[in-house]
């Protein structure tokens, strides 16, 4: 058992888990599972200006997810301490052409040489963390949603306009990975 | 739980219960699980992002795909059933208002851009700051920012 849970776990243990999310938090609350609802939250509970959007009762619509959120941030340590670090097993082809590219850590979750504190003062770390961390907060505010809300919460209730978002997140994720990491990772 | 669940059918005033200590202790555990699901299951690597947006592996589909495939069920039995939540509430699921659709559009595009970009969701930026990746905290205050500047422009947009 440990050693499973150790491993890498299988997309077929993976994801029926994360689609259980959906139900657990609909039958305990009446809740609806989305992680980006949190960023307005905390908008709204730390500056909330004089936004029209973020003027509302935050606590009582949006705690219940902020402890979520708290959670989430919690998991993330346990897990990173239930088993041994080891490489993600991507597929040689992938690791092949993200080589070509430049990166050559592949001893971490996220390349190291990456994300790493010295790496904001360049162009590479710049974009990558805070112009990609600014656009999936302001795409998910505009969408009204993100993986979690749209991709499984929406499709799982047959929504056309998460269809329509999650097509836009492959567009841009797509568009990202082809026209504009290649330049930018080039020569790491 | 009998008691509370007794209590609340009483109780008209929706999600009144939601704040109730032992419902936030449940959903701060949901968010636990989640997190270890998302970190060991790799959903929140990079690399698997880019590996899924170079189709060259199959893992991040087959995730998405029967994490999918899971919720439409048990969404679908719920509303069979017509079940009531623990806090007493009949479960609704609010339908999502297509408007021009162009917010779905171009919003769902910008968000691709940066989940690309950053190799993370929302979910995954948080518990990648709890497994070890601590720049992932600019991330986050950008994406505060990025949050911010819409709720600004709001107003201005076309939804």
């Amino acid at each position: 058992m440990m050693e499973w849970i150790r491993g890498e776990w299988p997309w077929y243990v993976a994801g029926p888990l994360i689609g259980l999310f959906v139900p657990a938090l609909l039958i305990a609350g009446n809740k609806l599972f989305g992680i980006s609802s949190n960023l307005r939250h905390l908008c709204a509970a730390l500056v909330p200006g004089r936004v029209a959007f973020f003027r509302y009762d935050w606590k009582r619509t949006g705690l219940w997810n902020l402890f979520f959120l708290a959670g989430v941030l919690v998991g993330g340590l346990i897990a990173s301490h239930l088993g041994a670090a080891h490489d993600v097993a991507i597929s040689a082809q992938s690791k092949e052409s993200l080589v070509r590219l430049g990166i050559h850590d592949f001893s971490g979750l996220v390349p190291r040489e990456l994300f790493r504190w010295q790496m904001l003062l360049t162009l590479r770390g710049f974009v990558s963390i805070i112009v990609g961390g600014f656009l999936v907060g302001l795409g998910t505010a505009y969408a009204g949603g993100c993986t979690s809300g749209h991709a499984i919460s929406g499709l799982a209730n047959f929504e056309l306009p998460s269809l329509i978002a999650v097509l836009g997140f492959f567009a841009g994720g797509l568009a990202a990975t082809y026209l504009i990491l290649p330049f930018l990772l080039r020569g790491i | 739980m009998r008691d509370t669940v007794q209590s609340v059918h009483q109780d008209a005033e929706i999600g009144r219960h939601a704040n109730e200590p032992l419902f936030l202790l449940f959903y701060l555990s949901l968010g636990v699980a989640f997190g270890i699901v998302l970190t060991r299951s790799e959903v929140v690597s990079w690399f698997r992002i880019q590996e899924m947006f170079h189709f060259q592996s199959f893992r991040m589909y087959g995730i998405i795909g029967s994490a999918i495939a899971t919720a439409a069920i048990s969404v679908a039995l719920i509303k069979k059933l017509q079940l009531r939540s623990v806090s007493g509430e009949i479960i609704a699921i609010p339908r999502k208002d297509l408007g021009s659709g162009i917010r779905y559009v171009v919003g769902g595009t910008i968000f691709g851009l940066g989940w690309a970009l950053t190799g993370a969701c929302p979910g995954p930026l948080f518990a990648l700051i709890g497994s070890g990746v601590p720049v992932m905290i600019v991330a986050v205050l950008s994406a505060l920012a990025g949050t911010w500047v819409y709720g600004w422009l709001r107003p201005r947009l076309p939804h």
